[in-house]
């Protein structure tokens, strides 16, 4: 078995009495989709934040692709593939959905940024933005403004700009909030396609969704990792059924 | 060409065009009133990358104007006295050539501002505002207190400082060289917005965490725009010092800040020609209302809130209609 893109090694996270994550160890393993699962409160916002540097675990190491990133800034992990969706979508609502899905590109690996050429002249920069539009099926918005754009078109250009880094994992959380039924279809069929150019950790609460996408699934209870398996596990698991899916699963 | 490309051609020429005909009026006051909008919109321009481009509520870009102002003010008064700034190490004299100054007048500032932003740019919002209101003021007061340099009397410069091949006594000229360097800081300044690092930097202003996770670092963004603004204010306070052959503390004054600011919200946040149009109608207004009145600021605070309620954009947004990308 190859190494894991991503691994997250007995991080724990207290705020002062409420321990947010326990001691949690998952991997990322190239080709795979892997969701995390778990009620309100379960402190996946807080694992998503320590995975992707806006916190830093109080324990626990996190290694991407062979190498320890605890330490490292939220620009530096990007800088290295790490690319992230935001469960509210964070665009510059200002500038267009092309300048958004420039954003991945402009800081090719230890690139640096241009001062004085037009940005929308740059050719290449512009081709991979108008690919990455392409491929989300937001081409024809390309011009329009991003507050113009409607909710379930800022999800897909969420995913755009996150395509243009060119990353080698992804990070999405709850990319199908507020989406409706056919936008959440479409979205799952997307990120089906997606697993083979990098695998994603996925944070949704759509179940119909994760348990199609889903080659592995964690469920999160309290902080704490309760199990870690394949969907079919998970369903038939007993103690995930009663800390999280309830009756209706 | 967009609509508000007309707007800011129109603009220009209208700058252009007023002291031209006051030249051939033989009205050197005008040309002197529009000499000092040009300065003034100068040090807008500068402000306007920060505040406009970058998000970046600075109340403190009179340290900037200021220390432009002391610099030229002290290089020139130790040329006139012929007695050199310092021995040793080395000898440093003092000048009276205006490339020379505003070469270090843009290093000084610009240096000032980064150390000012790299403290500053820790905190944001209100006490981001505050942060640079406290640097301004520390500087207004070190200035008072600073006998070497005329303390609260300030410092008078007998004959303007000259540029090679023109005679900057004359108004014209020296008008001219204001514009010049007025069109240079509204060039760069549109190149900048329309660049990578424009783009980078509205991303940090709308959406800092998009930008984190893009692998840009907002800190460093607004760092970086935060000293090109202030390098750019301090050449327009060379110049000002220059135009009234007197610096003084008020070059350092909170009042001033707020000056520029007002600039920029008259003309339009964010605008290329927002701080040229501010400043336009700034000292048009003070030149008529203030014939009226002494208090002629009331005028300015109604008109400052009619833009503030009910056009946002300023009077480039309310004749130009909303920004469109500039493609």
């Amino acid at each position: 078995m190859t190494d894991p893109v991503l691994s997250v090694q007995g991080i724990s996270k207290s705020f002062g009495a409420v321990c947010a994550s326990d001691g949690i160890s998952l991997d990322l393993r190239q080709g795979e989709i892997h969701a995390i699962i778990g009620p309100n409160g379960a402190g996946k916002s807080t694992l998503i934040a320590q995975i992707c540097g806006g916190l830093r675990p109080d324990a626990g190491r996190i290694d991407f692709l062979g190498r320890d990133i605890t330490g490292l800034s939220v620009p530096a992990r990007a800088r290295l593939g790490l690319a992230r969706t935001f469960q509210i979508s964070a665009l510059a609502m200002e500038d267009t959905a092309l300048q958004n899905a420039m954003l991945g590109a402009l800081m090719p690996r230890g690139g640096r940024l241009g001062f004085f050429r037009p940005v929308l002249r740059n050719a290449a920069l512009r081709d991979t933005a108008m690919q990455a539009l392409e491929r989300v099926g937001l081409a024809d918005q390309a011009a329009l403004r991003t507050a113009e754009l409607s909710h379930g078109q800022r999800r897909q250009l969420e995913i755009a700009v996150a395509l243009t880094l060119r990353p080698r994992a992804f990070v999405m959380d709850e990319p199908m909030a507020g989406m409706g039924a056919e936008g959440s279809r479409q979205m799952t069929a997307f990120l089906e396609g997606l697993r083979e150019e990098a695998p994603i950790l996925l944070v949704e609460h759509d179940m119909d969704a994760v348990f199609a996408l889903a080659d592995r699934i964690t469920v999160l209870v309290y902080g704490r990792c309760i199990a870690t398996g394949t969907v079919a596990e998970i369903r038939a698991s007993r103690e995930v059924r009663e800390a999280y899916l309830g009756e209706d699963a | 060409m967009s609509r508000e490309g007309w707007i800011n051609a129109a603009l220009y020429a209208g700058l252009l065009a007023v002291p031209l005909w006051a030249w051939l009026a033989d009205e050197p006051f005008t040309i002197t009133l529009a000499t000092r909008v040009a300065i003034l919109a100068l040090a807008g321009v500068g402000l306007n990358i920060a505040l406009g481009l970058g998000g970046l509520v600075s109340l403190g870009h009179a340290a900037f104007f200021g220390i432009g102002g002391y610099e030229m003010g002290i290089l020139a008064s130790h040329a006139q006295s012929y007695s050199p700034l310092m021995e040793t190490p080395f000898l440093i004299e003092g000048t009276k050539s205006m490339p020379i100054i505003w070469l270090v007048a843009v290093l000084a500032s610009g240096l000032a501002a980064l150390v000012i932003g790299a403290l500053s740019l820790r905190t944001s919002g209100v006490y981001f505002i505050m942060i640079t209101l406290a640097f301004g003021q520390m500087f207004y007061f070190f200035a008072i207190s600073w006998p070497a340099y005329g303390g609260e009397d300030g410092l008078s410069i007998y004959v303007r400082n000259g540029f090679p091949g023109l005679n900057t006594l004359d108004p014209i000229q020296f008008f001219a060289i204001c514009f010049v360097l007025l069109s240079a800081a509204l060039w760069l300044s549109a190149r900048l917005a329309a660049s990578e690092f424009g783009l980078a930097l509205g991303a940090a202003r709308q959406a800092p965490r998009r930008a984190e996770t893009v692998g840009l670092s907002p800190y460093r963004l607004r760092l970086l725009a935060f000293v090109i603004s202030g390098a750019i204010t301090g050449l327009a306070g060379a110049l000002f010092a220059d135009l009234n052959r007197f610096v003084s503390p008020t070059m350092f004054s909170w009042q001033l800040s707020g000056e520029l600011i007002v600039f920029i919200i008259l003309g339009g946040v964010g605008r290329l020609f927002g701080p040229v149009a501010g400043a336009a109608l700034f000292i048009t207004l003070e030149h008529f209302l203030g014939g009226l009145s002494e208090f002629w600021h009331i005028y300015l605070g109604l008109l400052l809130l009619l833009v503030v309620l009910f056009a946002r954009g300023g009077i480039i947004g309310l004749l130009a209609g909303r920004r469109v990308a500039h493609d």
